[in-house]
């Protein structure tokens, strides 16, 4: 084969001869006479697409990526752009991980049953909770499974869903559509300067709800104070109570479990990933009560014919394959290579690491938005709140003037509408900060 | 094991792989010790020099604490445990386990292409190109008009195309509840239909495997909201009625819904859209050879005939009306969102990669290896192999065998066996997709696995596999006393 042969599939390796003695075999002359296809839907158009050499292809999508801008993003609102160890691409992109299948036959794939095993482990550790799943698409689909579990838990009723009124337009969009299918609607409970507004949730969770979602950090980055009060909130109406984070927050914010959190959703691949466009890994964590109910895969460990530990899929029969339109979720194919990534990432770190990591994103933002304070024309952080990789500032210009005047300096902000910037700050030089508040100090006044 | 071991021997009667995976392991009682078991510290969190008050911290994390030389060994071990494509052949039905090209994972890890999803769109025009781009190769390759790439998965696609067929019946003010789906079908079909709050009507296979189309004609109606359907079906087989099918739906006033899973069977030859289909996803990670990655990431792209393509998933991509490069936009009654973002960007771009380098021929030439594999892989085999003639893969009986069984003594042999006891029309099922990778002599080699399966006792069979890093393990057992985690290990 040479990368300029493109005349068929490049791996695809029949010889001539070879093919001949296949067709021969099966009793057909020729390839067509494979397809058993009734004349009047065949195609012989062809698509159109010219074949191109892998060389050729490298340098084009090269190309067509280069006319991306080259900005500094400072943008977080659900997807986060964390320094990813190189053990991390290494490991993970050995073969053996990357090209296999779901551990359907786990006696062949005790690797990457045990990665995902960790994988578990290590958010029951960061969550508090009892059970952790092997992944879920992204963060707004975990939310989604997790109003559909509130639907099937019996000693819950209701057909409301109550999300903060701060919320990712995205991350509440999915859930809409995943509730509509359960017959449920999704309705916001007010905020209290960037937090949730206990009182006022109190008053509005009455009659058929059947979860309280809240989130910390929120989606403008602040750190909840009063989660203890959600969770007995919750409690006393018999509510699920789903908490969103990620597992960098939970290395040093309080465990969920203690604030009396039954389902634990977010982005875990905030370890693990960088920035790929918003592509995430579902976290789902649960109480060991809703075990049962919980979707997507679960690995266990059980004993082999050896009598060594050994890990398997378990529990399959609350998923499709076998339960059909009664199974828990219809997830298949789900994001067990970004858990893997993820697991490795949180090792590599360690308890100290991922504990300093999420110090770090306590004070970058505090940092920054003291120094953008100062500058005239801005007020940051909005929320006089503890935040988390991310805050609000408040500009007196209009915010889609200066986010288009700071990326003509190289910078990408959220405009969060009218004068609201929305700025996440994580792994920096201290150089680029400079430059930032450098820059925002010439286009905010 | 092996008649040839160094591989001289080129005759018809290649025999058997040999095979021994790696088996790491410090006792009798486990294999390669979990990270807990290597090291477990607990650091306090929070305290003086903490930013945050106390109130707002947890008190300590309780974690492995290893060195980088240590983690890079425990996870080179664990994937020497593990059996991936690249370690041998991997014929499982219905997942279409290709070869994934290396150049894709270098494509995917272009610098340029690491951007965040809320940039304005004018500031990742190099991204929105591509995702133009693949949007209009999918567009082709299955005759339909729009594309959507935003469902993570097949199944999220099926998910997004039931919304989208929803939303167009409310539109059209029809409240239809059923949607019906064929027995042979993916489970995912059945509950994605249900995820959607929709009623599922199982529609009973003829006896030549395909549809019933009495059993279709009388199970479809006024209620029918869509059939879907796959093609070639589970059992590798083409409906040949595809066009009588579509107009019974279709004069009930149903939409035609096409599980891609099986497309590699038909690039080239046929196309969803020509044979009366209104939705289809697309699974990448099968037909367009990205990695399974051990479960996922996958992508399911869906596309959808111009009636329906106002009610894609927001935001869809386009080029700009002015025609200078793209832009993002909320289609006019769009179902929404069902990603948080824009889908496995990741794996789209894999996708993307690996259809230009294909193009036409290439594109043509894979699936026409891929059915010319199977049907001869089935001609090779000792097991009985019902119905046919096969398109991109077939289901063998196990006859009196268990077809578990034969799946597990097949791994001794260094093959990774079909998908099994499924469908269930086929006794002991043994659903085998050998894709265009393999060439004639790993063909050979994979049926002489199956025969000297077919040959073999229950005693031997019971006893695998042997050659594995485990041996068989009790997932009855496992299931009976969950332990998820190395914390419910301790208790």
């Amino acid at each position: 084969m040479t990368d300029n042969d493109t005349r068929g599939s490049p791996y695809a390796p029949h010889t001539q001869t070879e093919t001949a003695a296949m067709l021969d075999a099966v009793g057909v002359d020729s390839e067509e006479a494979l397809f058993d296809i009734p004349e009047g839907v065949r195609f012989s158009d062809g698509f159109g697409i010219e074949p191109g050499s892998e060389r050729e292809i490298r340098r084009e999508i090269e190309r067509t990526l280069s006319r991306n801008e080259d900005l500094t993003e400072l943008l977080g609102r659900g997807h986060y752009d964390h320094y990813v160890p190189s053990l991390v691409d290494h490991l993970a992109d050995r073969s053996e991980f990357l090209t296999s299948y779901t551990q359907y036959q786990p006696e062949v794939a005790q690797g990457f049953l045990q990665a995902l095993f960790e994988y578990q482990s290590m958010l029951v550790e960061l969550t508090g909770l009892d059970v952790a799943n092997c992944s879920m698409y992204d963060a707004a689909t975990a939310l989604g499974e997790a109003a559909t579990l509130a639907q099937r838990v019996r000693s819950i009723s209701g057909d409301r869903v109550l999300v903060p009124a701060h919320v990712a337009p995205g991350r509440r969009g999915v859930l809409e559509n995943y509730a509509a299918g359960a017959g449920v609607t999704v309705e916001s409970y007010p905020m209290d300067d960037g937090a949730v507004d206990t009182d006022a949730l109190e008053g509005q969770i009455g009659e058929g709800v059947a979860m309280v979602y809240a989130e910390t950090p929120t989606v403008r980055g602040v750190i909840e104070e009063s989660l203890s009060a959600v969770g007995e909130v919750a409690d006393d109406h018999d509510v699920l109570f789903c908490l969103g984070s990620d597992p960098v927050a939970l290395a040093l914010l309080e465990e969920p479990a203690s604030v009396g959190a039954d389902v634990v959703i977010g982005d875990a691949s905030t370890l693990g990933l960088g920035r790929s466009y918003g592509m995430g890994l579902g976290m789902f964590a649960t109480r060991e009560d809703y075990l049962r109910q919980v979707p997507g895969r679960l690995v266990g460990a059980g004993d082999d014919d050896s009598g060594r530990r050994a890990y398997t899929l378990t529990l399959q029969t609350r998923e499709q394959h076998i339960r059909k339109e009664r199974a828990t979720s219809n997830i298949c194919t789900n994001q067990a290579w970004v858990a893997l990534r993820t697991a490795i990432h949180a090792a590599w770190l360690g308890p100290d690491g991922l504990a300093d990591l999420a110090e770090e994103c306590v004070r970058y933002p505090q940092d920054l938005a003291a120094r953008l304070d100062e500058i005239e024309g801005v007020q940051a952080p909005v929320h006089d709140r503890h935040h988390f990789r991310e805050f609000l500032a408040r500009t007196d210009q209009p915010a889609t003037a200066v986010a288009a005047d700071l990326r003509e300096r190289g910078y990408a902000v959220h405009d969060v509408g009218e004068h609201l910037l929305g700025i996440c700050v994580t792994e920096r030089t201290a150089e680029t900060i400079d430059d930032f508040v450098e820059a925002m100090a010439e286009v905010a006044p | 094991m092996s008649d040839d071991p160094d591989g001289a021997d080129t005759s018809d009667d290649a025999g058997t792989l040999g095979y021994q995976q790696a088996r790491w392991t410090d006792s009798d009682q486990r294999y390669e010790p979990l990270l807990s078991e290597k090291d477990t510290t607990e650091v306090e969190v929070g305290g003086d020099d903490s930013p945050l008050p106390d109130d707002l911290t947890r008190d300590s994390l309780e974690l492995p604490a290893l060195s980088e030389p240590e983690l890079a060994r425990h996870y080179t071990r664990l994937s020497q445990m593990n059996y991936g494509v690249e370690s041998g052949p991997f014929p499982l039905g219905s997942c279409t386990m290709k070869y994934n090209p290396k150049f894709t994972e270098d494509v995917a890890a272009i610098p340029d292409g690491a951007v965040h999803p809320d940039r304005p769109d004018d500031s990742v025009q190099g991204t929105l190109a591509v995702m133009a781009g693949l949007q209009d190769y999918l567009g082709r390759i299955g005759g339909m008009d729009a594309v959507t790439l935003q469902p993570p998965a097949g199944a999220a696609g099926e998910y997004a195309g039931i919304l989208i067929a929803k939303a167009y019946h409310e539109a059209n003010g029809e409240d239809r509840d059923e949607i019906v789906v064929p027995d042979t079908a993916h489970g995912t079909n059945f509950a994605s239909a249900a995820l959607a709050g929709y009623d599922v009507v199982e529609l009973p296979s003829a006896e030549d495997g395909r549809v019933d189309l009495d059993a279709l004609d009388a199970a479809v109606g006024e209620d029918t909201a869509a059939l879907m359907l796959t093609n070639p079906n589970t059992l590798g087989l083409f409906e040949r009625d595809i066009e009588t099918i579509a107009g019974i739906v279709h004069d009930a006033g149903g939409l035609l819904y096409y599980d891609g899973a099986n497309l590699n069977a038909l690039l080239g030859r046929a196309r969803p859209g020509d044979m009366g289909f209104d939705i289809m996803h697309y699974n990448v990670h099968k037909t367009f050879a990205t990695p399974h990655g051990g479960g996922g990431p996958g992508a399911g792209p869906v596309g959808v005939k111009s009636e329906l393509a106002p009610f894609l998933p927001s935001p869809h991509v386009r080029e700009r009306p002015e025609g200078s490069g793209y832009e993002r936009y909320e289609p006019e009654h769009s179902v929404g969102k069902v990603h948080g973002f824009e889908g496995n960007w990741l794996v789209l771009i894999k996708a993307y990669a690996y259809i230009a380098r294909l193009g036409d021929p290439g594109l043509a030439d894979a699936s026409a290896k891929a059915v010319l594999n199977a049907n001869y892989l089935a001609t090779q085999l000792d097991y009985e192999v019902p119905f046919g003639p096969f398109h991109h893969e077939f289901v063998a009986s196990a006859g009196e065998q268990d077809a578990a069984d034969v799946a597990k003594r097949m791994l001794d042999y260094g093959v990774h066996p079909p998908t099994t006891k499924w469908p269930e029309t086929v006794g002991e099922a043994l659903m085998t997709e050998p894709t265009e990778i393999e060439g004639k002599r790993t063909l050979d080699q994979l049926a002489a696995a199956f025969d000297a399966v077919a040959g073999e006792d229950d005693t031997t069979l019971d006893a695998a596999p042997t050659e594995t890093s485990a041996r068989r393990i009790d997932q009855v057992a496992a299931a009976r006393t969950p332990r998820l985690s190395w914390q419910a290990l301790d208790e």
